[in-house]
């Protein structure tokens, strides 16, 4: 039985074909989000992959700010209860989950290995700490996003990015490289910025290890660092961060289909 | 105005005729020279109606302009005037109307937002009442109107409970504010206070009341009869006519029918009801169609809102003391402990698997204790709760999208749970 988890982000549309509940058949994304022909050309991709046609999948279900535009999906689930449930497939013993994503940042508390919530908070109406900022960031500083991690990690002082605005953070730094901060510590207090926001909603859900990361800022090695120290944690990245929510869709289509199964 | 027959009218016509008969008598008193009071919300109005004052409620009459898509242009008349985005949107939406209020006025021209706003008509104050009970606010909002009116402030000063129960002194306080009030209105009106009226007043006010928690009483069955935001359309007559017996008849009639259809098994939701929810907070005025619906289909039913209960303002009439204490325990009024007990009680009572939290930009003090509240409620009840930011009236400050995410996690949640 194949089933197919579609994710489209405010930044990017991701997909993953699962078989038989246990394993990944293929996966995609591609860098343009809800609105876009995202939706689409990443399911295109999977199938493509896999050899598939939509008559071989069994049960769809679409998360992310664009669900509701995945017309062919049996089912729309909130990126919450996805991202949880991805995080729980491919890492059982994870209990919090900080996901980073292109306009959300979210803290979720597990209760067990099958991903039940036990409490979540997001980020208010606010692009700070986003993943939006650190492109925003890497835009303005003419810096691959690819990149940004190696600047934080030459770092020796970090500056001080205190503005707790995501446009306003953006002219502080400016104004950090035209006072002389170097580069790397600019780059350096802008990932400790992100980690401060992310941070504070991870101790209100609650810290119980395993502490796990995803999203797509979770690829930037660097946010993962201001993180755990900011924490003081040991924080682990769950594989493929950015398919986890597409991941957990896949995961609960296919639970959704031996459910009918048993039904009929 | 058109009249109706009160005996046989549904609930929801004696709501319209009654907002609109209350909009008309303020009008015609501006016309014969009587008094108008624009009053806080929460204040204590049986004063005034005991003096024959026509009341007005900027926070009622903002929330009708805003749930009708109008704020917009009040705010924007308020921002030009120099109000900053940060100050409440009640009182930002009333800044702006006040504005084109007084334009008219001096004029006799009526501007076109005012002339296109689909709020309510109501005339400029001679007066106003204010107390902050629900928020220290209200003292400006109100003490600006008056200093820039030319006209008297009446202020309720009531004293924040740190500690549950309400000291006496702090009643004593209270009453001796009331008495000033009353010897102010004396002063404005040139009247004499009558004492008899106003015990005549209180006790009507404790019949309104009365019929209002009768309201609330449905939300413990299960199906519910009660769609609980129906609470935030007939809130404006327990705001604005509690004092008179308008609300009473209006909330007699629609209690009656709820009744009926529990009888029936006319249910809100009925067999769609999968949850339901505390919504702790403000209606989203400008979006509250998009926030019952999100809510509807995902089969959730609010339940319970600790809102609409902060004008189960009992008391026994002719005793000032008492008095004091029901405008004083306003739940927004006191300690995080109380505030969780309210929250939790009304979770119980409306059999209630979750919380829904606005953060409202406007509202600080209902904001603020949010998270420690739901927590405590959550520590007591094992429910899950889920904050969304909103506004009442400034619709730039509630994302849709971000809400609907939001509250689908928390159904999903409930779900799960069951």
């Amino acid at each position: 039985m194949i089933s197919l988890g579609v994710d489209i982000g405010s930044a990017t549309s991701k997909s993953v074909l699962l078989g038989d509940g246990k394993t990944i058949q293929a996966e995609a994304v591609v860098p343009c989000g809800t609105g876009t022909s995202g939706k689409e050309r990443v399911v295109a991709e999977v199938f493509e992959k896999a050899g598939v046609s939509w008559h071989d999948i069994a049960f769809t279900v679409a998360t992310g700010y664009g669900r509701s535009s995945v017309h062919d999906a049996n089912e729309q689930i909130s990126e919450i209860t996805c991202h949880a449930k991805g995080v729980a497939f491919v890492w059982p013993t994870a209990r919090t989950v900080v996901d980073i994503g292109g306009q959300d940042v979210k803290a979720i508390a597990l209760l067990n290995d099958r991903g039940e919530i036990r409490n979540f908070i997001m980020n208010d109406k606010c692009a700070a700490g986003t993943g939006r900022f650190l492109e925003n960031i890497s835009r303005a500083l003419d810096i691959g996003i690819d990149k940004m991690a190696e600047h934080y990690f030459r770092s020796t002082h970090p500056a001080h990015v205190s503005s707790t605005c995501a446009v306003f953070a953006e002219s502080e730094v400016i104004s950090l490289l035209s006072d002389g901060t170097p580069l790397d510590d600019v780059i350096a207090g802008v990932h400790e910025s992100i980690a401060i926001r992310a941070c504070a909603l991870a101790r209100h859900v609650g810290l119980v290890d395993d502490i796990v990361m995803c999203g797509g800022a979770a690829l930037d090695g660097g946010v993962v660092d201001a993180i755990s120290k900011n924490l003081g944690r040991k924080v682990a990245v769950a594989p493929n961060p950015q398919l986890t929510g597409a991941l957990g869709a896949a995961v609960l289509a296919y639970e959704r289909a031996k459910r009918n199964e048993v039904a009929k | 105005m058109s009249e109706i027959n009160i005996e046989q009218a549904a609930a929801k016509e004696l709501l319209a005729h009654f907002q609109q008969k209350l909009d008309e008598e303020a009008r015609e008193h501006k016309k014969n020279g009587q008094l108008v009071c624009w009053s806080a919300s929460v204040a204590p109005p049986e004063m005034c109606v005991t003096m024959d004052i026509a009341m007005v409620y900027p926070e009622t009459h903002a929330a009708g302009i805003a749930a009708r898509k109008g704020s917009p242009d009040m705010l924007d008349v308020a921002a030009q005037k120099g109000y900053s985005i940060d100050n409440c949107s009640y009182a930002r939406t009333n800044f702006g109307y006040l504005e084109l209020l007084k334009e008219y006025a001096k004029t006799g021209v009526k501007p076109e937002k005012l002339a296109k706003s689909p709020g309510a008509d109501v005339p400029l104050p001679d007066l106003v009442i204010t107390c902050n009970n629900i928020c220290n606010t209200l003292l400006k909002w109100y003490e600006n109107i008056a200093a820039d009116l030319r006209i008297p402030c009446i202020i309720i000063d009531v004293p924040f409970n740190h500690d549950m129960p309400i000291p006496d002194y702090a009643k004593r306080y209270i009453v001796k504010q009331f008495e000033h009030a009353i010897a102010q209105l004396e002063g404005i009106t040139g009247k004499k206070f009558d004492y008899d009226k106003f015990l005549e007043v209180q006790k009507q006010t404790q019949r309104s009341v009365a019929q209002w928690k009768r309201i609330a009483s449905f939300l413990k069955y299960r199906p519910s009869p009660l769609n609980g935001f129906d609470f935030f359309n007939y809130m404006a007559l327990i705001v604005c006519a509690r004092s008179r017996d308008y609300a009473e008849i209006t909330f007699r009639k629609f209690a009656d029918e709820l009744e009926q259809r529990e009888k029936t098994g006319a249910y809100a939701f009925g067999v769609n009801e999968k949850s339901r929810v505390t919504w702790e907070g403000i209606a989203v005025w400008p979006y509250l169609s998009h926030t019952f619906k999100t809510l509807k289909n995902d089969g959730s039913l609010m339940t319970g809102s600790a809102y609409p209960g902060m004008w189960n303002l009992e008391y026994t009439p002719g005793d000032l003391m008492s008095m004091a204490e029901a405008y004083t325990r306003i739940y927004i009024n006191t300690c995080l402990e109380n505030r969780a007990a309210v929250l939790s009680s009304v979770a119980e009572n409306g059999l209630c698997d979750g919380i829904l939290l606005h953060m409202n930009r406007t509202c600080k003090n209902m904001t603020f204790l949010n998270y420690a509240t739901a927590e405590a409620v959550q520590k007591k009840l094992g429910i899950p709760y889920v904050a969304f930011d909103g506004d009442t009236t400034d619709p730039g400050n509630f994302a849709p999208a971000q809400f609907d995410t939001r509250v689908e996690a928390l159904c999903e949640m409930m779900t799960n749970k069951k």
